[in-house]
């Protein structure tokens, strides 16, 4: 039987309001008999998860569903210093979900069926990655003719530091002072290659645009406002690829850092049973293909990994938390300020 | 014989005992021994991480500063998926990481890693503390490390190792057990050998035993032979007083007779001579008596330790017959034989299944009256079945079954002399054949049939 999930706008609720931190927009799919209610807070968009709510309902057609979106730090916030309730976190920023399961926010699952899944893919019973998001550069068609674009991080550096003109204010890249996936991302490129720093100091003097999301730089790439836009979700780039023109999508062939979506059940969780319910359903996320189509999140698939070797998986664990530590962050950011925006 | 537990059972039980306190023994120390080592494993790595942190310490402008090595923290996460805590500390305050986490409840030592177990967050965590003063000499500032981890991978090893641990000891018993078991009977196999030589012996053989003898048992083994020495030597004293006794008793009254008839012969006047009569059938009722009460004792004495002698019935039926022929004869009595023309072969003691026919015939003659018929024969179906029918006046109206208890006779007997032996033996000698003696009447008329069923 599939039930009619009618989403409901409740609220905008802006920041300095009863909470203390900022709720993008909170929606409420409600059944027709409700006995429970599944309260998700996510950083994912809603035409992003509107289809697996829905696909959820339709196994499940007695919970109802709020379904509160906020930003990664935001949801770190709600969590572990507000003590907020939700029965379900997903997010995007693994190093600060990891820091939730590290300092006991979250509760551990350890029946969920996560034996179809890579080892890498889940913690302490306690994380649960359903998707598979790698980091790309997006090309402007205009700029870079199919095929010309460079494929390795020091093939981009060479050919940006040996065409300043050409490039001059047409880089753009994540400002990572005020995205989490920009300095996830950014974060492990420091870690995987030397390389890095190299290209920061290249892309600055350039004079490279900073951007909070992926959505805007994919925009600008595709109206050809930037040549290049370097750390790209890549999920999304996949998704906007459906709906403008003018850019292609470049998996760089030294290696590709690849984010994992997790959820976890935070410690105050109320109604768990229906956590449950719909972490055993993300994690079956690869065996519906529709729904990867419909929400544009790419499910786990350990074969791609087998195919592309450059494909490197954030690894959960201890070392998500190095990024973290107030001071390493206060150096990394004041690294990245003198590389990048050079002023 | 009262029968006290058995050597083999305590035996088993007590090397079954030691071998379970001896698995017991290893698995504490096995898992001991183990999870000490995972510990050190831990506190290595702990130690490590501080160390490397402690290293990368610096000091610029007075300030400590610190870029968190990756490696010292990610290295945590090499062995499983514990939680990880971290504090960087001067005296006054946190630098960075986890402000909560305990200091160190002892005074340290620079470059000493010391380390505690504590809860903290809601969990048993693992810490260790080094302390590195940070700076020029002068100016130099105590910074404190702390590295915590939770042991929850600790406590999946140590599941592992008691596994393992537990199921090498429980090997280790069974195999101990079943060695035991081995041991227990091999022990005790002289024991049984000795046993067997004992059992296999004739009923008469009284010899010491000589078989292999475990130095244990020799003390038993020489008391059993002392013992069985003096059973010889009183059985073959009641078998030659049994021989003395026949002999003094019968002997002097066969002369008596003798005498007497003799001197029957000489004596006139009939009424000394019907008193000469009188006597002589006491002394024959005597030496009846005298024989049949020494055929009892035989019987008694031989009963207990039974000849196997290979017989034929056939021949031994009719060879007691032709015995009494004489006796009968002077009663006109014939005696018919209504025997198989195949002999019966029956093992069991000779002497004694004679003595039981001779006191049923003789009997049988003794009930009769002049001029009849006796009958001897021998029947096979389920059992051998001897039987003498006589046409005597039977026991009237006697208990069957008790006609055979020792002096207790028919209820009939009238005028004739007897002991109430003679059914009493042929009883007895059935019963030491594993047979019986059966008493019925006669089915052809009057008289009495008795039949020694013996065991095919």
């Amino acid at each position: 039987m599939r039930v009619l999930a009618f989403a409901a706008l409740v609220s905008w609720i802006c920041a300095g309001s009863a909470v203390g931190f900022e709720i993008e927009e909170q929606v409420i799919y409600p059944v027709q008999s409700p006995s429970e209610t599944l309260r998700i807070i996510s950083t994912a968009d809603r035409s992003a998860f509107e289809p697996l709510i829905n696909a959820f309902q339709a196994d499940y057609p007695t919970i109802s569903v709020e379904y509160t979106i906020t930003g990664t730090s935001d949801l770190m916030k709600a969590i572990q210093d507000e003590g907020a309730v939700f029965d379900l976190a997903i997010s995007s920023a693994m190093d600060l979900q990891t820091k939730l399961a590290n300092d006991g926010f979250a509760q551990s699952y350890g029946a969920a069926d996560v034996s179809e899944l890579p080892e890498w893919a889940s913690w302490r019973d306690q994380l649960f990655a359903f998707t598979q998001e790698p980091a790309v550069m997006v090309v402007s068609d205009a700029h870079f003719p199919q095929g010309d674009a460079p494929r390795t991080r020091a093939a981009l550096i060479a050919t940006l530091r040996e065409n300043p003109d050409r490039f001059q204010g047409l880089v753009g890249t994540y400002d990572v002072r005020r995205s989490g996936f920009g300095y996830l991302m950014a974060t492990q490129d420091s870690r995987n290659s030397e390389a890095f720093w190299r290209l920061m100091e290249v892309m600055g003097r350039l004079d490279a645009k900073l951007y909070c999301c992926s959505g805007e730089m994919i925009q600008d790439v595709a109206s050809g406002k930037l040549a290049l836009a370097y750390n790209v979700l890549g999920s999304y780039a996949a998704a906007q690829q459906q709906l403008l023109d003018g850019f292609h999508i470049i998996e760089l062939e030294d290696y590709v850092s690849v984010m994992l979506r997790t959820a976890l059940i935070p410690s105050n969780a109320e109604n768990i049973d229906p956590a449950r319910q719909f972490i055993d359903f993300l994690l079956r996320l690869n065996q519906r293909p529709d729904l990867v189509a419909a929400s544009g999140l790419p499910a786990i698939d350990s074969d791609r990994f087998q195919n592309n070797t450059a494909l490197r998986p954030v690894r959960f664990g201890p070392g998500l938390l190095v990024f973290l530590d107030q001071m390493r962050r206060s150096r990394f950011l004041s690294n990245w300020q003198s590389s990048l925006v050079q002023e | 014989m009262k029968r006290h537990g058995s050597i083999r059972r305590r035996l088993f039980f007590q090397l079954a005992g030691v071998a379970a306190l001896l698995s017991l023994a290893f698995f504490v120390v096995v898992r001991g021994v183990a999870e000490s080592a995972a510990e050190a494993t831990q506190d290595n790595i702990l130690a490590a991480s501080a160390i490397a942190i402690a290293d990368s310490l610096r000091s610029e402008n007075g300030d400590v500063f610190l870029e968190l090595p990756y490696s010292a923290i990610s290295m945590l996460g090499s062995v499983g998926e514990d939680r990880v805590f971290y504090r960087v500390s001067t005296i006054e305050k946190t630098l960075t990481g986890y402000a909560d986490l305990p200091p160190p409840a002892t005074a340290l030592v620079a470059g000493d890693p010391v380390f505690a177990t504590h809860d903290y967050r809601g969990d048993t965590v693992r810490s260790v503390y080094v302390l590195r003063p940070v700076g020029a000499a002068a100016t130099s500032r105590d910074v404190i490390v702390t590295v915590a981890q939770t042991r929850d991978g600790l406590a999946a090893t140590s599941q592992r190792i008691t596994a393992t641990a537990t199921g090498v000891g429980v090997l280790f018993f069974l195999l101990a057990t079943a060695l035991s078991l081995w041991a227990a009977s091999t022990a005790l196999a002289p024991i049984e050998r000795m046993t067997s030589a004992v059992t296999r012996r004739g009923p008469k053989d009284l010899r010491p035993v000589t078989a292999e003898t475990p130095a244990e048992l020799v003390p038993l083994v020489e008391a059993l032979n002392s013992f069985m020495g003096r059973l010889r030597a009183s059985l073959s004293q009641t078998e030659n007083f049994i021989a003395e006794a026949a002999h003094r008793v019968r002997t002097p009254l066969a002369t008596v007779r003798t005498q007497a008839e003799v001197t029957h012969r000489k004596l006139q006047k009939p009424e000394h001579r019907q008193a000469m009569r009188e006597m002589i059938r006491a002394i024959d009722e005597s030496s009846r008596s005298a024989g049949q009460m020494l055929d009892h004792a035989m019987v008694t004495f031989r009963a207990d330790s039974l000849a196997q002698d290979d017989l034929d019935l056939r021949t031994l039926l009719s060879e007691t017959c032709s015995r009494l022929e004489p006796t009968a004869e002077l009663k006109d009595i014939t005696i018919l034989h209504n025997l198989p023309t195949m002999p019966v072969p029956f093992t069991g003691d000779g002497i004694l299944l004679q003595a039981a026919l001779l006191n049923i015939l003789d009997n049988a003659i003794k009930y009769s009256p002049d001029d009849s018929i006796i009958q001897a024969s021998i029947a096979l179906d389920d059992t051998i079945c001897l039987s003498i029918t006589d046409q005597g006046r039977g026991f009237g109206d006697a208990d069957l079954s008790k006609v055979t208890r020792r002096y207790n006779r028919g209820s009939n007997v009238g005028n004739i002399v007897g002991s109430g032996l003679g059914l009493t033996i042929a009883d007895e000698v059935a019963r030491a054949h594993g047979g019986r003696l059966a008493i019925a009447p006669n089915t052809e008329g009057v008289g009495v049939c008795v039949s020694l069923h013996l065991p095919r």
